[in-house]
């Protein structure tokens, strides 16, 4: 169903076949595409536009990355940018906040019928069996009918204290009640389910605010429907500047909407989303996932399948044969320029691992590897300028020969002598392998070639050709 | 249980004042953005993209959106256009485009018992309107029964016997976790024999992506039917103003399954504004029958074309 943006940047960039910088003109036509996809998955345009501009920043400019076209190039970057809005700058901020004394308030705020009732009970199951805290719940909803009675029975089914009923009373006398009784009770958490409200309702508003002033709330969530269209900003703007709060909840996930009301409300209001409804049922919750949520609002399935297509274009059979002869400790010219051109094929891999949903850390690993494409391609011509016959047997290339390969190749008798050095290295360390066996040689860092499907040789020793210019 | 007489919201504003005021704010930030943007304009290509933008901000959609500033430009593209005459180009439009859908809910006196089932996803406001509309069936002097449809959700039984209390009508319901279809079917056996005028079904909230809960669905109008082959005789789907481009799904969704025969847009006293359904009225055709402006048993109205493009618009 996430036809979005991968189709839409398809058309754009179907005539660019041009390699290279990505030029402005191109990601403006490209930012159009991604500017409509972003408002049919619901995000504000207000967020919208700030989200393009800073898109546009990061891509102009930016190289493109071999077998991958342009407009892939595009949507990793723009994925990327929306998985860091999503995300914001540390993991922990999303955790809910237990560090006060007990017991901890928190406040659960919102629209009529976006969860809070639902997510309260939640909340409450998860504290309790995977934190291990007492937590009491207690329903502030006088105006919908058997509001309380849901909650009193959601902490039946989910086994959470819920504050006796008592018909009659103002919501801010049940929250003081509830905190009393969460002193008295021992507990650690007291959550305070609220009725829903709409923004503008002034009379409904201002009694939340009097209820947070009466309990100081360590977290007031917005809980706030995943289907929500472009009022996400007025309702999380309005929730931020007349309560206050400190995070999002985020509810229907399970749905199959693009969620786009998630980009929305996190940037207006600069508060992390907490948690994530996906289901009916009081275990139905999860931590946020901002790599799955940016996903879905642009619709990401097709790049997976491209990245799957550019790992099988590793060459497996090659890669089996260059790691037996390795074990045997055998490691000639051939067998370098093999690798090496395994290697150049990784480099393109590089970027493409870092657009599939959490492998960000892999591609860094690959980066770290420090492979210098351009030096790779000198050593590539320089093999190339070898007969195969010198290139299995590296001792027959004497001066002369040398000389001849480096006018081949473009190259000094220096370079030549470089490379011959540092096979020479490479070669040793394949013969002690032989000894050590194969973890000796995953533990020489290097490569993580091991981990990808094609299954590399792998384990490239450092301190060997691939680094330095 | 609630005690049903002291559970409406204490409003000193009545349901007019709220929907204007609703209405104004929600709106207030669209009629700005083109009071900013034509004041002494010409209507160029830039003018036009920034209307889209604007339209867009009210969840018409970018298709539709689209399709209005065309609409717009094909008479005035290049003139100098006053805030006012945008408004009303869009107004008109808008309603001309709403016009063939806002058709009240006509009930058959020859069913005895008209059914009309209620469904959509959760949250929606299902059971609220239920009971806004056994208010306005009873004042028109209708013998209604409410079936507690939703066996699923805590409370939701309860929730409906508050308002069987409010309106005065029976509520027909099983425990928790009873079965919707076996409960439906008894229902509509039981209406029959006392010859009611309309039996009202709620149901489970569901969202459209869940075929499980969706066969559930299908299975109590399945059942309906083995009782009275020309029942449901209506199928109204409960949409929140709040939806997004979601609601094209949960229409496609329910139309399928369920056999949709009208809408109800609820929540339009907050600040979405719903526009949405200028997109659906396109697309699917299907009548809107009411609106939702509150919490309260009087606060539904009939869907007019022209009052609600105004209210789009932010025009009076
Ligand atoms: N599918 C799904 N339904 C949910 C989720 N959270 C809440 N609901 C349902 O949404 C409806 C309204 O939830 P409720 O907690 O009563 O909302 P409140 O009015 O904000 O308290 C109920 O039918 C819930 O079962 C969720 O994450 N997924
Ligand atoms: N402001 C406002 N709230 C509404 C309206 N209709 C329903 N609600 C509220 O929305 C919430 C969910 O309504 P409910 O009827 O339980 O939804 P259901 O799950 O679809 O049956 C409740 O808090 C209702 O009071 C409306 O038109 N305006
Ligand atoms: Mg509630
Ligand atoms: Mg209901």
């Amino acid at each position: 169903m996430f036809d979005g943006l991968s189709q839409r940047l398809g058309s754009v960039f179907d005539a660019l076949t041009k390699r290279g910088a990505l030029k402005e003109d191109d990601v403006r036509a490209a930012m159009r595409e991604v500017r409509v996809a972003l408002l049919e998955a619901d995000v504000a345009l207000p967020v919208v536009k700030d989200f393009v501009e800073k898109a546009t920043e990061k891509a102009v400019g930016e190289q493109v990355i071999r077998s991958v076209t342009p407009g892939q190039m595009v949507i990793k970057i723009v994925h990327d940018c929306m998985v860091e809005m999503l995300a914001g700058e540390e993991e922990s901020a999303a955790d809910l906040n237990l560090h006060a004394a007990p017991p901890v308030p928190f406040l659960m705020v919102g629209l009529q019928g976006s969860g809070k009732t639902t997510t309260t009970a939640k909340i409450a199951r998860y504290l309790q069996t995977k934190e291990k805290k007492r937590v009491l719940m207690a329903s502030l909803d006088v105006y919908r009918p058997a509001a309380m009675e849901q909650l009193a029975a959601l902490g039946q089914q989910a086994d959470v204290i819920s504050l006796p009923i008592v018909n009659g009373q103002k919501p801010v006398d049940i929250a003081k009640r509830a905190m009393d009784e969460g002193r008295k009770g021992g507990f650690d958490v007291v959550i305070l389910d609220t009725a829903g409200r709409t923004t503008i309702d002034d009379v409904l508003m201002e009694e939340v605010a009097q209820v947070r002033n009466a309990v100081s709330p360590v977290e007031t969530l917005l809980v706030a429907d995943a289907m929500t269209g472009q009022d996400a900003v007025a309702t999380a703007t309005a929730f931020q500047e007349k309560v206050g709060i400190t995070g999002i909840a985020l509810t229907r996930v399970d749905g199959d909407a693009r969620g786009g009301a998630a980009l929305s409300m996190r940037a207006v209001t600069g508060v992390p989303i907490k948690v994530m409804g996906v289901g009916e049922k009081t275990d139905a919750m999860e931590a946020f996932h901002a790599e799955r949520i940016a996903g879905r609002i642009l619709g990401m399935g097709d790049v997976v399948s491209l990245v799957e297509k550019a790992a099988e274009t590793v060459d497996e059979e090659e890669a089996e044969r260059l790691a037996k002869r390795m074990m045997e400790g055998q490691f000639d010219l051939n067998d370098l320029l093999s690798q090496l051109r395994q290697l150049q094929k990784m480099g393109d891999m590089k970027g493409l691992l870092g657009m599939l949903p959490g492998m960000g850390k892999m591609a860094k690993q690959i980066k770290q590897a420090d492979v210098d494409p351009q030096m790779i391609k000198r050593q590539e011509a320089m093999l190339l300028s070898m007969t195969p016959k010198e290139r299995r047997q590296p001792a027959l290339i004497k001066a002369s020969r040398k000389k001849r390969i480096a006018s081949g190749s473009g190259m000094a008798v220096q370079d030549v002598n470089r490379l011959l050095k540092q096979h020479q290295q490479m070669a040793t360390v394949m013969k002690q392998m032989k000894k050590k066996g194969l973890a000796g040689m995953f533990s020489g860092g290097g490569m993580p070639g091991a981990g990808l499907g094609g299954g590399l040789p792998g384990g490239m020793p450092q301190g060997l050709p691939f680094r330095g210019r | 249980m609630s005690d049903p007489s002291s559970s409406e919201p204490d409003k000193k504003v009545g349901w007019l004042g709220r929907l204007t005021a609703g209405l104004r704010k929600s709106s207030a930030k669209l009629v700005d953005g083109i009071g900013d943007l034509v004041t002494k304009r010409k209507l160029d290509d830039d003018a036009l993209a920034d209307l889209e933008d604007l339209l867009i901000t009210a969840d018409l959609g970018a298709a539709t959106a689209a399709r209005l500033t065309s609409n717009l430009a094909k008479t005035r593209f290049g003139k100098d256009v006053t805030e006012d005459e945008v408004r009303t180009a869009f107004a008109e439009d808008i309603a001309e485009t709403l016009a063939p859908v806002a058709a009240p809910l006509g009930i058959d006196s020859s069913k005895k018992p008209f059914v009309i089932l209620v469904v959509g996803v959760n949250g929606a406001g299902k059971t609220t309107t239920i009971g806004k509309l056994t208010k306005q069936f009873r004042d028109e002097g209708h013998a209604v029964t409410l079936v507690a449809g939703d066996t699923f959700r805590a409370a939701a039984v309860e929730q409906l016997q508050v308002w069987g209390q409010r309106t005065d009508t029976p509520v027909v319901a099983r425990e928790t976790g009873a079965d919707a279809a076996g409960l439906a079917f008894d229902a509509l056996n039981d209406a029959e024999k006392r010859a009611d005028d309309i039996l009202l079904i709620d149901t489970a909230g569901r969202l459209q992506n869940k075929d499980n809960l969706m066969a559930e669905l299908a299975k109590i109008v399945r059942v309906i039917k083995k009782k009275d082959e020309t029942a449901p005789h209506a199928v109204l789907l409960v949409l929140d103003a709040t939806v997004g481009q979601n609601a094209h799904s949960q229409v496609e969704a329910f139309q399928d399954i369920a056999g949709v025969t009208g809408l109800v847009l609820t929540k339009v006293d907050g600040t979405a504004k719903g526009g949405v359904v200028v997109a659906l009225a396109e697309k699917f055709g299907l009548p809107v029958h009411y609106l939702g402006v509150g919490e309260g048993v009087n606060d539904l109205r009939p869907f007019t074309a022209k009052d609600f493009a105004k209210g789009l618009l932010g025009l009076s």
